[in-house]
């Protein structure tokens, strides 16, 4: 079966007159249709660099697809005349932003760049366009649509707007869309209502959708698989279980580990005041262990040390060894591949599971450095 | 002190500054703006970092705005070709005898109109004076009045718009009507109607001139800057410390709000200098005996027909200094514009 | 506004602050024994006590004679008090005031009405010298690292700054050192001393910014939003390090977020805030464990949980619409048009901040709503 999107060994460079910036450096990641892909990863991550390499909006120049492919139902949109991947990019797949309001024209009613769709891409009547418009901004549940129609983008509020987004890139019924942190200048309580939305819609529609976020909390509510992006490259994938429960890189975990949560006030990792490497930390606990050890008041929480590593200036090896509490000579010298988790170490559920570290055995297992 | 702080967290990030390898110290090319993903308002990942240069804590100082502009500006070759000019420029304006050895004044009638002629190389103009000494000494007059009339018009328009833009309120109100008012009189007209009134031929009334036509400009500029500016985070950080108002404006206000006042300054200082020509030519400019090329290309004017080098090389000199400073400011820009980097 | 209901809400919430004043101290106690010492003996007077404090923006009309049309009430009598050694979280969505709820407290902005005490005086009417002397123990940490810090200053002349304009916390000659000192209290190599903001990386910067908050070794530190611009990676550094200072100097923090977990983490009391009121207020396993305002049931329901498994049995209170213009706010209960619970009453009578008088237990906390009923949304950690 062909996947949906099937993308292999991207790489994008930007070119800045400080150098060659390596934003995304051999990314593969696939989605099927009817499922949701999370790329999780934090600004400069390049996970966002991805989707518009894509989606073919990448600004370019400084921007420059360098290598890999962008497989859409099995063609390559890389090696597409501009004109079909145009038609592609207008009714197969959409792409979701994050700022609504400079997404969406200024000077234009809502219900008329909804309409747009319509009579441009489907050739439809001034009139049916304009009900259908309608229609689409009942249909994600914008209050007293038909009214609303004719107001502007400004006279929405920051949900209103990114519904419309949404009902914008639903408009022709696409089999895949491309969701760029699409709550993240959203409140929690709209948060909810929008994501709610989009989990909805892929379902009726039976649509692929890739969920780019930063979020942690986000991601775990929505996502069939969850890839983790790092420096530019993805460093592991899993199942959304699998990766909550027992991750395969220590970038995954260091950042689980280090978001409070609101069920929890404490620290999970080094809740004794300790680091990691604690002697007495008893070795090979596994992940019930490690979350049982939560909840101790006033713990500090656990802190990835260092920051984020600049695509101009990637360290060598594994990019995330300056960072890592696990890094030997090996990670210094060579750059880990993306190695198979096989089933016999995960847990039995998990298919397709991928790490790109030397030691993924040992993180999987809980080992203490 | 004794432990300052446990070593439960880590400060790795922050006591190795160079372990992120850097970046190109926040003047990297504008990226995508859809790049800017993750927590709102951020700059690209690598427009920001301890600096690549940096190779470790013994680093050298940082750079600045100004050391980054200039660091910009002498690898614009726009920038150095204009500078070079002005820097000439600015030093026959000062001694004019070192590339020029005859007198502006002297004429010899028989010569008139005569053309070039060996150590006349520019030929001669209607009264027989040599037109290489009257287009060097002519320098003087131009950029006395662009400079004088630059500043002054800077100064005052940053003072009086800064004020405006710092303190709002009525007295904002009253000083844009006010710079609306001089908006509204054409430069000509204007021109015309004060300086005929003026006898003395010397740069300074038209230096006035300039200056009081010119600061609304400025003083626009200078307001929003430092409304733009007084926003912002770090101001706001200083009052919450109790900065008086002097020390607010002066150490975080201006130092910030400066760039595009400069900018436009010099851009102006151009137009400043073809003004003063423009007025000179109408008469109500300088007059002579001050050595001027608006006039020489006022009084060559009618001649154009049978002596043209009498226009020409004044006409040259002026078009070659407008230029030049225009240049600058475009080059200065490029390299202040906050929206580059 | 029924101006019958503003002198019986104030005493309410002098009530609600004496019952927040006890749990001040067993917050401090079990917390950390080391920064709770202050707080034990007796019941000390909070550090910062504010009542009743409501800031309008006019809205007017007409360039050079202005002529108002309304007001935007950004706050609307908000009552709270801070203990010393104690962390107040301030959470909210945008627009509900708690940043201008800062800016008050740090005096840069005036209230419309309302009080601050800071050690029994009113800090709301002090200007020029008294003024100052009072900013020295109230300072404030900014959201953004990238625009708090002057561009055009070096990381020395930043956290120096405080000691010029307040020459008497630090003698001349020792300035350098202190700013050195300070830098390495963040985190920092004194080294970098010379060095421009834009050299450093946002945490980085954000550590900056601390330093010039606690240079003067002011007793509060006001932190509006100090994480949420920050990398999801770097925010757990950032967070330890107030938490350490706040050890280490007995800071007391107003820590303002829209993050509920990180609130969670780093706070002893919270307080909830929606459209310019505090809703709901309580100790962390109060508000989280037992809440028993709707909107904070809402509000906890929808944080998302970095954890697949307690999904299922999560409840998911769904909101409806949009927050309401705090220009044209609802009458009555300002939550009422959301609200699952709204009855008439709720659109007559606003509620005021009490202890719901038939709750038991943890339940029994102050909270804004005539309808208050316990209901647990979070799930408790499998």
């Amino acid at each position: 079966m062909t996947r949906l999107l099937d993308v292999q060994d991207l790489r994008v460079e930007f070119r800045t007159r400080d150098g060659i910036a390596e934003a995304v450096g051999g990314v593969s990641y696939g989605v099927d249709a009817g499922r949701t892909l999370a790329v999780l990863g934090e600004s400069g991550s390049g996970k966002s660099v991805t989707a518009q390499a894509i989606m073919g909006i990448l600004d370019s120049p400084p921007g420059r697809v360098t290598g890999g492919r962008v497989l859409f139902r099995g063609r390559d949109l890389l090696t597409m005349s501009a004109r079909e991947r145009r038609r592609i990019r207008g009714a197969a797949m959409a792409m979701i932003f994050q700022d609504a309001l400079s997404a969406l024209n200024p000077v234009l009613p809502v219900g008329a760049q909804l309409a747009e769709m319509y009579q441009v891409h489907r050739g439809m009547s001034g009139k049916d366009a304009r009900r259908r418009a309608v229609e689409l901004m009942d249909r994600v549940r914008i209050p007293a649509a038909g009214q609303r129609a004719g107001d502007y983008p400004h006279q929405f509020s920051g949900g209103m707007r990114q519904r419309i987004m949404i009902a914008m890139a639903m408009a022709l019924e696409p089999d895949l869309i491309i969701a760029d942190e699409p709550t993240t200048a959203l409140d929690v309580t709209v948060q909810a209502q929008v994501m709610d939305l989009l989990a909805e819609l892929r379902r009726e529609y039976a649509m692929g959708l890739v969920l780019i976020t930063h979020d942690l909390g986000v991601v775990a509510d929505v996502a069939d698989t969850i890839a983790v992006m790092y420096a530019g490259r993805i460093v592991e994938t899993a199942p959304v279980r699998d990766l909550y429960r027992r991750p395969a890189h220590p970038y995954t975990r260091g950042l689980l580990d280090s978001v409070p949560r609101v069920n929890d006030r404490g620290a999970r990792r080094n809740d004794r005041g300790a680091r990691r490497n604690d002697p007495g930390e008893p070795a090979g606990r596994g992940d019930r262990a490690r979350r049982n050890r939560r909840g101790h008041h006033g713990g500090r929480l656990y802190a990835i040390k260092g920051a984020p590593p600049s695509p101009l200036a990637l360290p060598s090896g594994c990019p995330f060894h300056p960072r890592c509490p696990r890094a030997q000579e090996i990670c210094r010298g060579e750059r880990p591949p993306l190695y198979e988790v096989t089933a016999a170490a995960a847990s039995p559920a998990s298919g397709g599971r991928t790490s790109a570290c030397h030691f993924w055995k040992d993180e999987l297992d809980g080992l203490d450095v | 002190m004794p432990e300052p702080f446990d070593t439960r967290y880590d400060t790795t990030e922050a006591l190795a500054p160079a372990d992120s390898g850097g970046g190109p110290l926040g003047r990297a090319t504008p990226g995508p703006p859809i790049l800017e993903g993750g927590p709102r308002r951020r700059p690209l990942p690598w427009r920001t970092g301890p600096g690549r240069r940096s190779g470790g804590p013994a680093a050298p100082p940082g750079r600045g705005l100004w050391s980054d502009a200039w660091h910009d500006l002498r690898r614009n070759p726009v920038f150095v070709l204009s500078a070079l000019v002005i820097l000439f420029l600015v030093v026959i304006a000062i001694w004019p005898q070192l590339i020029a050895s005859g007198n502006p004044y002297h004429g010899d009638l028989a010569k008139a109109q005569d053309g070039p002629a060996p150590g006349h190389p520019f030929g001669y103009d209607l009264q027989g004076r040599d037109v290489y000494t009257r287009t060097v000494y002519g320098a003087r007059a131009s950029i006395t009045v662009g400079i004088c009339a630059t500043l002054g018009a800077a100064l005052l328009g940053s003072v009086l718009g800064g004020l405006a833009g710092y303190f709002g309120g009525w007295w904002d109100a009253l000083l844009s009507r006010i710079a609306d008012v001089f908006f509204g009189i054409p430069i000509l007209l204007g021109g015309l109607v004060f300086l005929s009134v003026v006898t003395s031929g010397s740069v300074w009334p038209v230096v006035g001139f300039i200056v009081l036509l010119g600061w609304p400009q400025i003083s626009r500029i200078a307001r929003g800057s430092v409304v733009t500016v007084k926003e912002h985070d770090y101001v706001q950080a200083a009052r919450a410390l109790g900065a008086s108002s002097g020390r607010t404006l002066l150490r975080h206000i201006a130092p910030n709000a400066v760039a595009p006042v400069i900018v436009v300054a010099t851009i102006a200082l151009g137009t400043y200098i073809a003004l003063e020509a423009t007025l000179s030519f109408l008469g109500v400019g300088l007059k002579p005996p001050t050595v001027s090329w608006g006039i020489d290309i006022s009084s060559a004017a009618p001649q154009i027909r049978n002596a043209p080098h009498m226009l020409l090389w004044p006409a040259g000199a002026l078009s070659l200094t407008v230029l030049a400073f225009i240049m600058l400011g475009d080059a200065v820009r490029d390299a202040l514009d906050p929206k580059l980097r | 506004m029924a101006s019958t209901s503003e002198p019986a809400g104030a005493s309410e919430d002098s009530g609600a602050s004496g019952t927040s004043g006890a749990s001040v101290i067993s917050g401090a106690s079990d917390a950390s024994g080391i920064s709770g010492a202050s707080g034990t003996a007796e019941p000390a007077a909070p550090v910062l006590e504010v009542r009743d404090l409501a800031k309008h923006y006019p809205l007017t009309r007409g360039v050079l004679v202005k002529r108002r049309t309304g007001a935007v009430r950004a706050v609307d009598t908000v009552s709270f008090a801070l203990g010393r050694g104690e962390t107040l979280g301030i959470v909210g969505e945008s627009g509900c005031g708690k940043s201008t709820v800062a800016r008050l407290l740090v005096s840069l902005e005036r209230p419309t009405a309302g009080t601050i005490h800071y050690r029994g005086e009113d800090i709301t009417r002090l200007s020029g010298r008294a003024l100052r002397a009072v900013r020295r123990n109230i300072q404030m940490v900014f959201q953004d690292p990238y625009t708090s810090l002057n561009p055009r200053m070096t990381v020395g002349d930043i956290i120096g700054e405080p000691f010029e304009i307040h020459p008497e916390a630090a003698p001349k000659g020792d300035r350098r050192r202190a700013v050195q000192e300070l830098l390495e209290v963040v985190g920092l190599s004194p080294e970098h001393i010379n060095r421009y903001p834009h050299q450093f990386s946002g945490g980085q910067r954000q550590r900056i910014g601390i330093a010039r908050g606690v240079a003067l070794r002011p007793e509060v530190i006001v932190a509006d939003e100090p994480v949420s611009a920050l990398d999801v990676s770097v925010r757990a550094q950032v967070v330890n390090l107030l938490e350490s200072l706040r050890d280490e100097f007995g800071l007391s923090y107003v820590f303002i977020a829209h993050d509920l977990s990180v609130v969670r983490h780093i706070s002893d009391r919270i307080a909830v805030m929606y459209l310019g009121r505090i809703t709901e207020t309580g100790t962390g396993p109060e508000i989280y464990g037992h809440p028993t305002h709707p909107y904070t049931q809402a509000l906890l329901s929808a944080v998302p949980v970095p954890d697949p498994e307690p999904r299922e049995g999560r409840e998911r209170i769904l909101l409806t619409g949009d927050v309401p213009s705090p220009a044209n706010p609802p009458s009555g209960c300002r939550f009422r048009t959301r609200c699952w619970k709204a009855r008439e009453r709720c659109a007559v009578e606003t509620p005021t901040l009490t202890v719901p008088p038939d709750l038991p237990g943890p339940a029994a906390h102050p909270s804004a709503c005539h309808f208050a009923e316990e209901r647990v949304v979070v799930p408790a950690p499998s």
